[in-house]
């Protein structure tokens, strides 16, 4: 492999690492207050999809308004979701809470195959997105750059949030410790409803630029990128959002090197997470970037 | 000032409190004292609404408190400050004094706010930038009242505030304490330190398994030979 090779790999290798870092932050910062694992995430990412995929065709409004509505969009059924399937059970034992986003998971696939029919369909890319760029002999499409410098921004926006603004300290505050928070004055329910939302927005962004970079939809298309951010929030260290986009940006890029370097391993790349999951569970079972578990008293 | 009448609270089959009356005036330390278990913390988490009484009323200047959610009652003015301390280890001092003022929108109050608080513990002004959890358990106690007082409360609650301390700081919090009182706050003090609380409280409830069994003036429940006997421990 050349260095233009190695250049192109490395470009894809970003681009799906953002990808996979947006979709993990869903995971790990419901994780972080919840301490649940919200397996319906993947499917809120296929719905921004889908909901994205009618705006374009079916109204006239301008592809980037859609892409913004569409987003917000989901990140409100996201925010629905917490309060038809989670909120109810809050006081209920943790396994229960799962197995109600377990429920979720299934029904959102369920409700995609019957409202959008089992059939692929394919993603209405914008013309801008087709361009091609040619750096150094190396041709690469234009949305490979798009990808990691939407994230960034989105990423930089979160830290603000998290780190200057009184309801990203409240969200950090809750993540530790609910009743202080309580007695703060923080209203609980109102920082809950904005981590889904947050989550489900930034998957749905992650979504759209899939749906333009993979353009083919189907209902069951969020399972298997969940399932591998889940893995990415957990190589970081679930709970934290910096682990979260190293995980994603691992994941993403040693995939990608892995076809790269080894094309004849190209089958295994799904289970390339998985393998990456165990030896990092094996060899730091809080992942990259995680605390140590402490019980809540 | 706030008043509570006849509180139940049941723990699954267990009575912690059954039928509690108590009153607060302004500007008053009123303390609540007793035994491990008698049911003094649950006392100040059922009038904060972190647990649930099965029976009772809560009222702050007529307006029925009962069944407000957490969150309301620290907006009507009453905070408490936990048992343990509780400050948010992960977050910043300053972050910690930011999230005390919450409920409040006036950003310059906030400001001038917390400009008294690190007069007030100069330590802490020392310290803003460093994360709460670094922070030694006398100056986390400090961080927790400073906390609460962010909101301006009406009603300062402090659930064993020198617990865990060593006697120099416990001297210190008392202090604070006494401070806050002679500023015009009004603070409901639980302490298992029973002898410096009767000393600076003006009225005093006695708490044992569940039930007031005595209540008077601090100086007073300080001479009683039954208090004297049960929780100063002095010989007869």
């Amino acid at each position: 492999m050349g260095n233009q090779g190695l250049l192109q790999h490395l470009a894809n290798g970003i681009s799906l690492g953002s990808l996979y870092a947006l979709i993990a932050i869903g995971y790990t910062m419901v994780y972080g207050i919840l301490r649940l694992i919200n397996f319906a995430h993947g499917d809120i990412f296929m719905l921004g999809i889908y909901i994205t995929y009618y705006g374009i065709l079916f109204t006239s409004i301008p592809w980037w308004i859609v892409f913004i509505l569409a987003s917000v969009l989901t990140g409100l059924i996201g925010l629905l979701l917490e309060k038809v399937a989670y909120r109810p059970l809050r006081e209920s034992p943790r396994i229960t809470i799962l197995i109600s986003a377990i429920g979720a998971s299934f029904f959102l696939q369920n409700f995609g195959i019957v409202v959008f029919g089992g059939r692929p369909k394919a993603f209405p890319i914008p013309n801008v997105f087709n361009k091609v760029i040619k750096l150094g002999g190396v041709s690469i499409s234009l949305i490979t750059f798009i990808i990691p410098l939407v994230t960034l921004l989105l990423l930089l926006g979160l830290t603000y949030f998290i780190t200057k603004t009184k309801t990203g300290m409240a969200m950090r505050a809750l993540s530790k410790d609910y009743e202080t928070a309580s007695l703060m004055g923080i209203d609980i329910n109102r920082i809950i409803s904005i981590t889904f939302f947050i989550g489900s927005f930034l998957a749905a962004v992650g979504g759209i630029m899939w749906g333009i970079r993979y353009p083919q939809l189907m209902p069951l298309m969020g399972v298997m990128p969940g399932l591998k951010c889940f893995i990415a929030a957990v190589i970081g260290g679930i709970g934290n959002i910096t682990g979260a986009v190293l995980g994603g940006f691992i994941l993403g890029l040693g995939e990608i090197m892995l076809i790269a370097l080894l094309p004849k391993l190209t089958g295994y790349r799904d289970a390339f997470a998985f393998i990456l999951l165990i030896v990092i569970l094996l060899i730091k079972p809080t992942g990259l970037m995680g605390e140590k578990i402490t019980e809540k008293v | 000032m706030l008043k509570v009448s006849d509180l139940h609270v049941h723990y699954g089959g267990i009575n912690a409190l059954r039928g509690i009356d108590i009153t607060i005036e302004e500007n008053q330390i009123v303390t609540l004292i007793g035994a491990n278990g008698a049911g003094k913390s649950s006392t100040l988490r059922a009038i904060m609404g972190l647990v649930e009484k099965s029976q009772g009323k809560i009222e702050y200047n007529g307006e029925d408190l009962t069944n407000l959610p957490t969150k309301d009652i620290v907006k009507k003015g009453i905070v408490m400050v936990p048992e343990g301390r509780r400050v948010f280890a992960d977050l910043t001092v300053e972050e910690n004094l930011i999230l005390g003022a919450y409920t409040r929108k006036d950003s310059n109050g906030i400001r001038s706010e917390m400009k008294r608080v690190y007069e007030m513990f100069p330590r802490l002004k020392e310290r803003s930038w460093q994360k709460a959890g670094t922070l030694s358990g006398g100056e986390q106690q400090m961080l927790a009242v400073g906390r609460a007082l962010m909101i301006q409360p009406k009603v300062l609650m402090m659930d064993e505030p020198s617990l865990g301390l060593a006697p120099l700081l416990v001297k210190d919090i008392f202090e604070i304490i006494s401070m806050l009182h002679s500023q015009g706050n009004t603070i409901l003090l639980v302490e298992q330190n029973a002898k410096k609380a009767l000393e600076i409280a003006d009225y005093a409830y006695v708490l044992e398994t569940g039930e007031l069994v005595l209540e008077g003036l601090g100086s007073d429940l300080l001479k009683d030979s039954k208090v004297q006997e049960a929780y100063l421990g002095e010989a007869k």
